[in-house]
């Protein structure tokens, strides 16, 4: 039973209201300090790595076929970034790459971004110009992150001003390591401030955070400093996309869209290169944050040669026949 | 945005050469039984699978008398002889492992997944581990040479038909006892699959033999003078009728019995795989585990957080065709199983409990029963306090560690119990206090043939698995 009765001046008893100074009065307050971002993020829950390990590896074992097969394969070609980072790339190959993004086989649909080096932008923009496929630039001294925030913020605004519509940033995991988790913060604000209207994803390079609460946090401390998307790792450090990180990751945009309603993407790369690994990345997508992330608009397989697999399968699904690798070009 | 619908993708049943009728295995061949044969069905469709022989006291006499016959050579033999047939045995259910599959799936409803991925690999490696006690029985430290039982009379429930055989026979065999086995009246098939790898693995005739029926061919293998051994899993109510057949007898008895299990969790567990847990705990295998996590103990103050994670897991869940590789939640195993969970969730209903289930189609055709989570549950709530053995979680909470522990241990049962907490030095705290015979921290529903497995109370007497298991079969 209620203590008050009806026609009680409730604002008589108590009084003015009084403006109470909490710790964290909303999400938007984590980053105002080290201590409260250290306070938020040792708050989340712990993730418990056998039961991480044990549910990814069930989500292994669903078995995608026929129709539902077809569906995931087209799906997983319209989320590919199809990426070249290295320090052998040409204009030349950017441009192949591009050709092969927009193009990728009959009746395939067109991949989702192309993603290259800061100083290759201008020739992917230029290739990919009016063809629905994005151009996602790597920056802030990819893949270390080692420099200073004026490097990776003028890194980022150079790949900007080139014509990036999205940015592909490391976080500085010596920092985050530390437990300097407001120096992570930080540059995400800036390189954030820095991308303008391209959407910025936030490598979190988890094969060197090394525990999955890392992994939670870090996907946290990504999210609150304004990241789009959050990917897990660069492709230059072994172990990367793995299934139960790329799990962790969906729980914690899922988790972040029940808080704040702001939506964030991931985006697994590295590791990712058969038509298998993709369509159990697509399920650990469906079972755990759900349909709404189905979408290359929420979801990426940063990876190369993930493509020709998933083209020839596509065929064999198509023609009851596998080609050779002959028919299938390498770009 | 996309829906990512999953064709089906069924596990093709040829494998599986599903005969007419089957007969009794005693002494090593395939016999009529006496009694009138019963139909064994799948429960995910109704339909007849196959005609099996009922065993009369006649048949299973003569069983018991093979097994006496056997138990001469048996026995005698070097435990590294006897070994080598548990080991071949083993193999062989490795390499019939789809087939022995899909038959389970077929006769009991579990998923495909679940009889692949866990029941299967557990038969084999109970017969690998006990293979390896055989000429090791020295060491395990019941004396210098410790002597089997006799003529061991097993039954067995149907919610794990292969892997309570498993757990029944290889610790029999390894320690020199024969055994006659009677498989659930509603799971017959594996056991008459296995029936037949004894006979591939050349095992001596009448070491195991395989009596089917109901009730009566149960009490019959019981009650037989000649019996040393009784084990049993099952109901309670049968554990004690059996318990009172036995007493006076001088047979030694093991009794693995129900259970309520309280799945206790802790507001700094990690959360996801709480979540996960608490599914694996009470929607595995439908429900029909023994040590199911039935009643859920949450923290007060996560109540809702974990609450709103499990609804939205368990709309996750995909519930059909058992021999889909994708079913996660398959048949109720009989129609007087789906009646007794109807009924006592329509009690749960009745008393006051908040029912949930997640949008789910249910066949037309055959058992079913959707994942039902009970909130605001009391203990003095009769589905908190007996055993439903189906998909039906109760949810009941808890302020503080100690009121976890009462409320745990408060019902007649004692067989598991589950803690979640990323605090190490809680779990050990409860883990002393839980008076249930499995405890596990962080993870539910794991076995290993090394771990032992019993209850406390009302959930039985004695060990099976693991050094303690070998005690039930020696004569120490």
């Amino acid at each position: 039973m209620p203590p008050y009765r009806s026609g009680l001046d409730v604002a008589h008893l108590v009084g003015d209201p009084v403006e109470v100074s909490t710790v964290t009065t909303s999400l938007a307050d984590v980053g105002s300090s080290g201590a409260t971002l250290r306070a938020f993020l040792h708050g989340l829950p712990g993730v418990d790595r056998v039961g991480a390990d044990q549910r990814a590896a069930m989500l292994g074992t669903r078995s995608i076929k026929t129709s539902a097969k077809a569906m995931a394969i087209d799906l997983a070609i319209s989320m590919v970034d199809l990426t070249t980072l290295e320090g052998a790339d040409t204009h030349g190959k950017v441009r192949a790459m591009c050709t092969k993004a927009t193009h990728p086989g009959e009746g395939a649909p067109r991949v989702a971004a192309v993603c290259v080096y800061p100083d290759l932008v201008a020739v992917a923009a230029g290739a990919l110009r009016g063809s629905g496929v994005k151009v996602a630039s790597v920056a802030t001294a990819f893949p270390s992150g080692r420099s200073s925030l004026e490097v990776k913020v003028s890194d980022t605004a150079l790949a900007v001003a080139a014509g990036a519509d999205e940015i592909d940033m490391v976080i500085d995991r010596g920092a985050f390591l530390s437990g300097d988790y407001l120096k992570v913060y930080e540059e995400i604000v800036a390189v954030k401030a820095a991308c303008g209207s391209a959407h910025l994803k936030v490598i979190l390079e988890t094969g060197e955070l090394s525990t999955y609460d890392n992994v939670r946090r870090a996907s946290w401390l990504a999210m609150l400093a304004g990241a789009d998307f959050i990917k897990t790792s660069t492709g230059k450090v072994a172990p990367a996309a793995t299934p139960p990180v790329t799990m962790i990751m969906l729980e914690a945009v899922r988790d972040f869209r029940d808080e704040t309603g702001r939506q964030v993407g991931v985006k697994p790369a590295g590791g990712i290169r058969t038509t298998k690994d993709a369509i159990k990345n697509l399920v650990l997508v469906n079972e755990t944050a759900g349909e709404d992330w189905l979408s290359p608009d929420w979801f990426r397989l940063g990876a190369s040669s993930l493509l020709n697999d998933l083209l020839m399968q596509r065929q064999k699904l198509t023609t009851g026949r596998y080609a050779g690798p002959d028919y299938f070009t390498l770009d | 945005m996309a829906s990512f619908a999953y064709a089906p993708a069924p596990e093709s049943r040829d494998i599986v050469d599903l005969k007419p009728s089957y007969g009794l295995f005693i002494n090593g061949e395939f016999a009529d039984g006496s009694g009138s044969p019963f139909k064994t069905i799948n429960p995910a469709t109704e339909e007849k699978l196959a005609e099996v022989a009922t065993a009369s006291a006649d048949d299973v006499d003569r069983a018991v008398q093979a097994a006496r016959k056997a138990f001469g050579v048996w026995s005698a033999m070097p435990g590294a002889e006897r070994a080598k047939y548990l080991f071949r045995i083993a193999r062989i259910i490795q390499e019939r492992a789809r087939e022995l599959a899909v038959l389970e799936s077929l006769d009991n409803g579990k998923p495909i997944r679940e009889s692949r991925d866990v029941d299967l690999p557990l038969v084999a490696a109970h017969f690998f581990y006990y293979a390896g006690w055989a000429d090791k029985l020295e060491y395990a430290g019941f004396g210098a040479d410790p002597r089997p039982l006799g003529v061991a009379g097993q039954v067995i429930p149907w919610n794990f038909p292969l892997l309570m055989l498993a757990w029944k026979i290889a610790p029999a065999l390894a320690c020199g006892n024969t055994v006659v086995l009677k498989p659930a009246e509603t799971t017959p098939l594996t056991a008459l699959l296995f029936a037949e790898i004894c006979q591939q693995a050349d095992l001596p005739p009448g070491v195991v033999n395989i009596v089917t029926g109901a009730g009566e061919t149960g009490a019959a293998v019981v009650a037989h003078p000649d019996v040393n051994k009784v084990a049993f899993t099952g109901s309670t109510e049968v554990g004690r009728i059996i318990a009172r057949t036995v007493a006076g007898t001088g047979k030694k008895l093991t009794l693995e019995l129900g259970g309520k299990a309280a799945n206790i969790v802790f507001d700094d567990a990690a959360l996801d795989q709480a979540v996960e847990g608490v599914v694996n705990g009470i929607f595995f295998n439908q429900g029909h585990v023994c040590c199911a996590g039935s009643r859920l103990l949450v923290q007060e103050s996560i109540q809702d957080e974990l609450l709103t994670g499990l609804k939205r897991r368990l709309g996750t869940l995909r519930l059909g065709d058992p021999l889909d590789k994708n079913t996660d939640i398959g048949a109720i195993n009989s129609a007087e199983q789906l009646a007794k969970i109807r009924s006592l969730s329509d009690l749960g209903e009745q008393e006051g409990a908040e029912r949930w289930s997640p949008a789910c189609d249910l066949p037309d055709k055959g058992f079913w029963f959707p994942p039902t989570v009970f909130t605001g549950v009391a203990q003095s709530h009769r589905i908190a306090r007996e055993e439903v053995f189906g998909p039906v979680l109760s949810v009941l909470t808890f302020r503080t560690p100690a009121e976890a522990v009462e409320k745990a241990n408060n019902t007649p049962y004692g067989l598991s119990a589950g803690i979640w907490t990323e605090k190490g030095s809680r779990i050990l705290w409860m883990a002393d206090k839980l008076r249930a015979g499995v405890v596990w921290a962080n993870t539910f529903n794991r076995f290993d043939p090394a771990a032992p497995f019993g209850g406390y109370k009302e959930s039985g007497y004695g060990r099976e698995g693991g050094l303690l298991g070998l005690e039930a079969y020696l004569d120490v």
